[in-house]
């Protein structure tokens, strides 16, 4: 089954990327946006019981796929492949 | 003593480091690759700059699972002498040796310069050849050098006088104009909280000459070599190389 992950950088934490982005929305005239944060996304392929996929996928994310000390992730578990827009 | 370099695949200033050791330290280096899994009996693992594994997904959040690490992880747990430059001190807190974590640079831009950094612990394995408050004049080459951590991490590091170098101006002040990359506190390098790991952004191994711009860090390269020659030293177990 496919697997979607999200890491974001912690509230609080510097993101100056995240502010680039967000002056460039802003001269390019999207001036109603602000909050803007820089984030990763991994997707990938499980194939692992689907009563153990949310734990291995939660392990994955604090072991490598998200530094705790600076970032938040949450993951999305689909039900088949080509499950994506 | 001997010193071991670690080399991951993308390590850059593992080569410098043995060369600042070696040949103009005239220390004996051991080169350690990252799928050994012996330390080969060395007095102090050193971590190089650079960029170990593409720094893909984050700075060394792959080199901490590099088969080596596993032993210097259970070397620095035993007490002995680990040194983190740049990339080094990234795979040190993404191995949870020390605390904190290393980000993008606050202006995101590569930073290469020299910087002035003041010792503020000379009471650690690392600095015990400098005094406190003596500025040092080492080169730091990162694009992401941001220490960071939570406010009550920061505050321990503080309190437990943790923090080793601090970035600051000409005249030793702690401005935000002498912070190369935003780090919380002009924070430069850390010691753990048993004080025989160290992670720092700045370059020690490039200001060994001063025909390259000066010799401040020969300063901490002797400072380690006093302490795992001296009595107070904490020196790894003797492993047989081979296995």
């Amino acid at each position: 089954m496919r697997a979607k992950v999200y890491v974001t950088p912690k509230t609080g934490i510097l993101d100056p990327a995240g502010k680039a982005i967000e002056r460039s929305l802003h001269s390019l005239g999207f001036a109603e946006v602000h909050g803007v944060r820089l984030g990763r996304y991994v997707e990938m392929e499980i194939d692992s019981e689907p009563a153990k996929a949310a734990a291995r996928l939660d392990d994955m994310c604090r072991q490598l796929l998200a530094n705790g000390v600076i970032e938040d992730y949450r993951f999305e578990i689909g039900e088949e492949k080509g499950d994506e827009r | 003593m001997r010193w071991g370099v670690v080399t991951f695949p993308g390590s850059l200033d593992d080569s410098d480091t043995t060369y600042a050791l070696g040949r103009v330290l005239g220390e004996q280096v051991t080169p350690l690759w990252h799928k050994d899994r012996s330390l080969q009996g060395v007095d102090c693992v050193v971590l190089p700059g650079g960029f170990s594994y593409g720094d893909y997904l984050r700075p060394g959040a792959i080199a901490r699972f590099a088969p080596i690490m596993a032993e210097v992880v259970r070397f620095a747990r035993d007490g002995g002498l680990v040194m983190g430059i740049c990339n080094g001190f990234q795979v040190l807190c993404e191995a949870g040796l020390l605390p904190g974590a290393l980000i993008r640079n606050r202006s995101l831009r590569f930073v290469c310069t020299q910087t002035v950094v003041r010792v503020e612990e000379a009471e650690t394995p690392f600095t015990r050849a400098c005094r406190q408050g003596d500025l040092l004049r080492l080169p730091i080459k990162h694009g992401e050098g941001c220490f960071v951590a939570a406010e009550t991490v920061l505050q321990q590091l503080e309190e437990e006088r943790q923090v080793v170098l601090r970035y600051v101006d000409a005249a030793g002040r702690v401005t935000d104009e002498a912070n190369p990359n935003g780090s919380l506190n002009n924070i430069a390098g850390i010691v753990n909280r048993t004080r025989n790991v160290f992670g720092l952004m700045p370059h020690p191994e490039y200001a060994c000459e001063s025909a390259i711009g000066g010799e401040d860090g020969a300063r901490l390269f002797r400072s380690i070599r006093t302490t795992a020659t001296g009595g107070s030293a904490v020196l790894a177990a003797s492993v047989p190389s081979g296995l």
